[in-house]
């Protein structure tokens, strides 16, 4: 190999895959193929036709170059997608850094009522929302009162910032807990013996280890508020790209293409995104290979470290779960109408809900629990491909299924309803009316969350354990199904619940996609509730109901991570 | 306990739906009838309630979708279409089902429903859809928000275009929901092309937000997030049965139109959704739109002698019979260059409207204190630029217009040239009008 250092080793790697290896990557390729690109491209095509005839164009992109109001929105959404990172960061770096790295009591729940905010249920965290912060919410309300001015929470731009970044600071949150705890001590023991300590040991050794978990997170806020509309949308923030094409793309009667190629721009940029972030950890290694020990060194705070710490934690879990505050007296309220708390308190909303909503927590239950499973195999699967294998174009499987975080659910909706709904079973249902079809539809808009959490998962993984089992005689998927896997454990089950309980609550494609009461889930039943005035203290007892339900799963899987921690001997 | 009852009927529903699905007979209604609706759970429930038992034998499967997306959702799966019937408010929508040849002609038996209500027709002429209840369009306001903060009582559109409304009224774009589409259509139609979005734009000069669905006016109201609201008057009763402190009034221009039920083309039990209808429109039917929960006028007559003195009759009350006369056919052939007008001239440059707007408020204040000729002219020239148009109304009926937006298949221009066009006259203008209210307020100070 050194004697021909140049040419040579591109072509000797090409074949460094075993057949098992391009099986798995075709599969993988086939499945992605038929469930997101054939249907998402029979709807999208559209936007390379021209009008009037069925031939090939770009000029719907020249007109989209040179509409202002679509350039005026393509830097509105690059601008807030860039600030809602930096707040989102601002949220979720102190929950991550005090809960990993310190004796914090109660750290499990804090991960998980840190969680809480990405569960907002579809509509009726909206009104939540408003209650508590828009113009005439309480707190508007009571600063009107107190001190004679207001603050615009939910105003313009800033308002979709704000609400961002809460909605979506968990996505950091959650994947750089996980670095973290997969940062090798004895690095920091290494630095500390050097003389690193404090902030210096965080900013020098521990938080760049823990790089590729906050870049999994970060990326993925960048990306999901840049192609988000039910935010802008709630705030009647209009021109932002991905409000743009929903507008389009849903307004009857109109047969205009823009609002596909307004897509097709997002999943353009939505992939640009996620490969800018791969090329940021490119050529570096963040592997680290002694695993014994398990995770950063748990320090205990001095008494004014602890004051500073759980007010920290207190206040930014206060902030964040707010919009949960108010849904959860929205359900209990009787009439709450421009008052800083609601006029009185009722149970009926859920004596209402009671009845019809045990077929919806199962049908969720199912529905997202099979959507997250398949998520996960998927995510190990593109992550170990693209990272532990030469095969050539492995890095499409990667931004395909990141690709699918910038269409619509409404496109994927329509995609699926187009290319399944001819194909029939024997007795002549149609393909598409089966819930599995509803599954597929979450696993596939979920995918990229549990992609990148096992991706930064595998990056911190060295490559010689592997090797190491490897020349001990272990075949190669006997090494990923004893070793990688379990050492990927806690980035699959961070994937696992972020795909879980975002699915559980999706609403776009489901709506496209339930064919009977009997088949939908809770965000279908939300919604069902949410049109009318006497709807809303239903939908919200609803909504309730399915936080809840996800905060419940999501705190058993942080007790497993810990209680695996500790297996590992952990000391401290 | 009602609702108690109401979960139960569901409930039972459900179970009944899964064992009588395999039941499936040619002639006599009987089996599951599967209605893609965009009414809310409110609605349907008693429907579904009320004609399950009038109706012995047939279920009622309901799917919830909202207009746009159960219109997609026909669209997509007619090849095996498994929908018996489609039923919303938006005559537009079922205009578009028809033009795709989605719909079965029908012809009702019910007897006892008039021709027209008001001055709309109650059914569609070539028999594709049928209107079972009416409503109307007004204002909507929260009380409490009102009191808060000294806002009068609103009477007509203009009144909403008053200084002291600024950045307290909500609306939807009529390009998503087609209930305020009829709305600014009424106003257009009654007040004429050039008055009408004269009006219309000062209105939206005080417009606090543009939501992108019907219902979140009156959720922002009902909230009191949002001061005042321009609705259909179903949002406001429902409301107020629930509870909540609103009212609403019908201006003097406004008009009463139906909200409808067709059958779909080549539906599974074509019987049982004949049934349906017919039981919509039965008085049994028709009764239950006086439901708290749902306030809907009904369209047969005789059924307003069980509402309420305090339930407005569209058949006898004075206001109504004012309304305008409303033109389908005009409607029609102009709604998608109407919505694209509002979005490209209100919508999209809402800010830049607002800001004029307040000026120009601004300069009105100092004119009531000190009247200034110079002023006044500039204000005038200034509110004439907002209101100018790109389009006349004949080039706005135009086919060429038209085909640009309905995906036309012979070549013409594109809708987004058009908008383009439309946005950067509607820019330019509230610049320059921008600048002649500055020099308004400089002169009225």
């Amino acid at each position: 190999m050194t004697a021909v250092p140049t040419l040579t080793p591109p072509r000797a790697r090409r074949f460094a895959a075993t057949p098992g290896q391009i099986a798995l990557a075709l599969a993988i390729a086939a499945f992605l193929l038929m469930f997101l690109v054939l249907p998402v491209a029979t709807v999208i095509y559209v936007a390379f036709t021209d009008k009037g005839t069925s031939t090939f164009t770009l000029v719907n992109f020249y007109d989209f170059f040179r509409t202002e109001l679509f350039m005026r929105s393509l830097w509105n959404s690059f601008y807030v997608s860039a600030m809602s990172v930096v707040w989102a960061s601002v949220f979720a770096l102190p929950l991550a850094y005090l809960t990993t790295r310190f004796v914090f009591r109660g750290a499990a729940l804090v991960q998980t009522l840190g969680f809480l905010p990405l569960i907002m249920p579809p509509f009726v965290g909206a009104v939540a929302m408003q209650l508590f912060f828009g113009r005439n919410g309480s707190v508007n309300l009571l600063l009107d009162d107190w001190f004679g001015f207001k603050i615009d929470f939910m105003e313009g731009l800033n308002g979709v910032i704000f609400v961002q970044s809460i909605h979506y600071f968990p996505f950091i949150l959650i994947n750089l807990s996980a670095a973290l705890r997969n940062v090798d001590r004895a690095m920091e023991e290494a630095a500390q013996n050097l003389g690193s300590s404090g902030f210096r040991l965080f900013r020098r050794i521990v938080f760049p280890l823990a790089m590729p978990g906050y870049l999994a997170g970060a990326s993925l806020v960048f990306v999901k508020v840049f192609d988000d509309l039910a935010t802008p949308l709630l705030l009647n923030v209009k021109d932002m790209l991905a409000p743009q094409a929903y507008l389009r793309v849903t307004s009857i009667g109109i047969a205009d293409p823009m609002g596909y190629v307004i897509s097709v721009v997002l999943i353009v940029a939505s992939v640009a995104a996620m490969w800018l972030s791969a090329r940021a950890l490119k050529g570096r290694d963040y592997a680290t290979t002694q695993r014994g020990g398990g995770g950063l060194a748990k320090r205990v705070m001095t008494p004014w470290e602890a004051v500073l710490g759980y007010g920290t934690v207190i206040l930014i879990l206060a902030l964040v779960l707010a919009p949960h505050l108010g849904l959860l007296l929205l359900s209990f309220a009787t009439i709450w109408s421009f008052a800083p708390l609601p006029d009185a308190y009722t149970l009926a909303h859920y004596g209402r809900v009671f009845g019809e909503s045990s077929v919806y927590i199962k049908n969720t239950l199912i529905y997202a629990s099979l959507a997250g499973g398949i998520d996960i195999v998927l995510g190990v699967a593109i992550a170990y491909l693209v990272l532990r294998t030469k095969l050539i174009g492995r890095e499409w499987l990667d931004w395909m299924a990141s690709a699918a975080l910038a269409i619509p659910g409404v496109v994927l909706g329509i995609g699926y309803l187009r290319t399944f709904y001819g194909v029939t079973l024997p007795d002549g249902t149609p393909l598409a009316s089966l819930w599995i079809t509803i599954v597929l539809a979450l696993a596939i808009r979920r995918l990229p969350y549990a992609l990148r959490a096992c991706y930064a998962a595998l990056q911190q993984i060295s490559v010689s354990l592997e090797e190491a089992a490897e020349n001990l005689g272990a075949t190669k998927s006997r090494t990923v199904r004893r070793v990688v896997v379990p050492l990927m454990a806690g980035g699959i089950l961070a994937g696992f619940v972020t795909s879980f309980s975002t699915a559980a609550v999706e609403l776009s494609a489901t709506l496209m996609l339930v064919q009977s009461n009997s088949d939908a889930p809770l965000a279908y039943g939300l919604y069902v509730f949410m049109q009318s005035a006497a709807g809303r203290g239903p939908g919200a007892a609803l909504g309730v109901v399915a936080v809840i339900l996800v905060a419940a799963c999501t705190f058993l899987s942080h007790l497993i991570i810990e209680r695996s921690q500790k297996a590992k001997g952990l000391g401290h | 306990m009602l609702n108690r009852r109401v979960a139960l009927a569901a409930t039972l529903g459900l179970s009944l739906s899964a064992s009588l699905a395999t039941i499936a007979l040619a002639q006599a209604p009987s089996g599951k009838v599967t209605v893609v609706t965009s009414f809310s759970k409110d609605v349907t429930d008693p429907f579904k309630k009320a004609f399950e038992k009038a109706v012995p034998g047939v279920t009622l499967e309901v799917q919830n979708r909202n207009t746009n997306a159960g219109v997609k959702y026909v669209e997509e799966t007619k090849s095996n279409n498994q929908v018996d019937l489609f039923w919303a408010s938006a005559p537009d929508a079922f205009e578009v089902l028809k033009g795709k040849k989605l719909l079965t002609a029908y012809k009702p038996k019910a007897t006892g429903i008039p021709e027209k209500i008001g001055s709309y027709p109650i059914n569609d002429p070539q028999g594709f859809y049928f209107g079972f209840a009416a409503s109307g369009y007004g204002i909507m306001w929260n009380d409490r928000y009102a009191k808060a903060n000294k806002l009068p009582e609103p009477k007509d559109w203009q009144d909403l275009a008053k200084p002291v409304f600024y950045d307290h009224v909500s609306i939807a774009s009529p390009a998503r929901s087609g209930t305020t589409h009829l709305t600014v259509e009424t106003i257009l139609q009654g007040e004429g092309w050039e008055k009408g979005w004269r009006i219309l734009k000062e209105m939206a000069g005080n417009f606090r937000s543009i939501t992108d669905r019907s219902f979140g006016v009156p959720e922002a109201v009902n909230s009191g997030q949002v001061g005042v609201g321009i609705v259909i008057d179903f949002f406001a009763f429902s409301a107020q049965a629930s509870g909540f402190p609103v009212k609403f009034v019908y201006p003097t221009v406004t008009t009463v139109v139906p909200a409808n039920v067709g059958i779909i083309a080549n539906p599974p039990n074509k019987a049982a959704a004949e049934a349906f209808i017919e039981f919509l429109l039965s008085p049994t039917g028709q009764e239950v739109l006086l439901d708290p929960g749902i306030r809907r006028l009904p369209v047969n007559p005789e059924v307003y002698a069980k509402a309420g003195a305090d339930y407005p009759n569209p058949f006898t009350d004075p206001r109504f019979q004012k309304m305008i006369g409303f033109d389908v056919d005009k409607s029609e052939a102009r709604t998608a260059v109407v919505d694209t007008l509002f979005d490209q001239l209100i919508s999209f440059q809402l800010d830049a409207l607002k800001g004029v707007t307040k000026t120009l408020h601004e300069v009105d204040a100092a004119l009531a204190k000190k009247p200034n000729p110079q002023a006044k002219a500039l204000a005038d020239e200034a509110r004439n630029l907002i209101a100018a148009l790109p389009v006349n109304q004949v080039q706005a009926g135009s086919p060429e217009l038209r085909g640009a937006f309905t995906g036309a298949k012979e070549k013409g221009a594109r809708q987004a040239e058009i908008e383009s066009q439309w946005a950067s006259f509607a820019r330019d203008n509230y610049a320059k009008a921008k600048a002649k209210a500055e020099e308004a307020l400089k002169a009225a100070k």
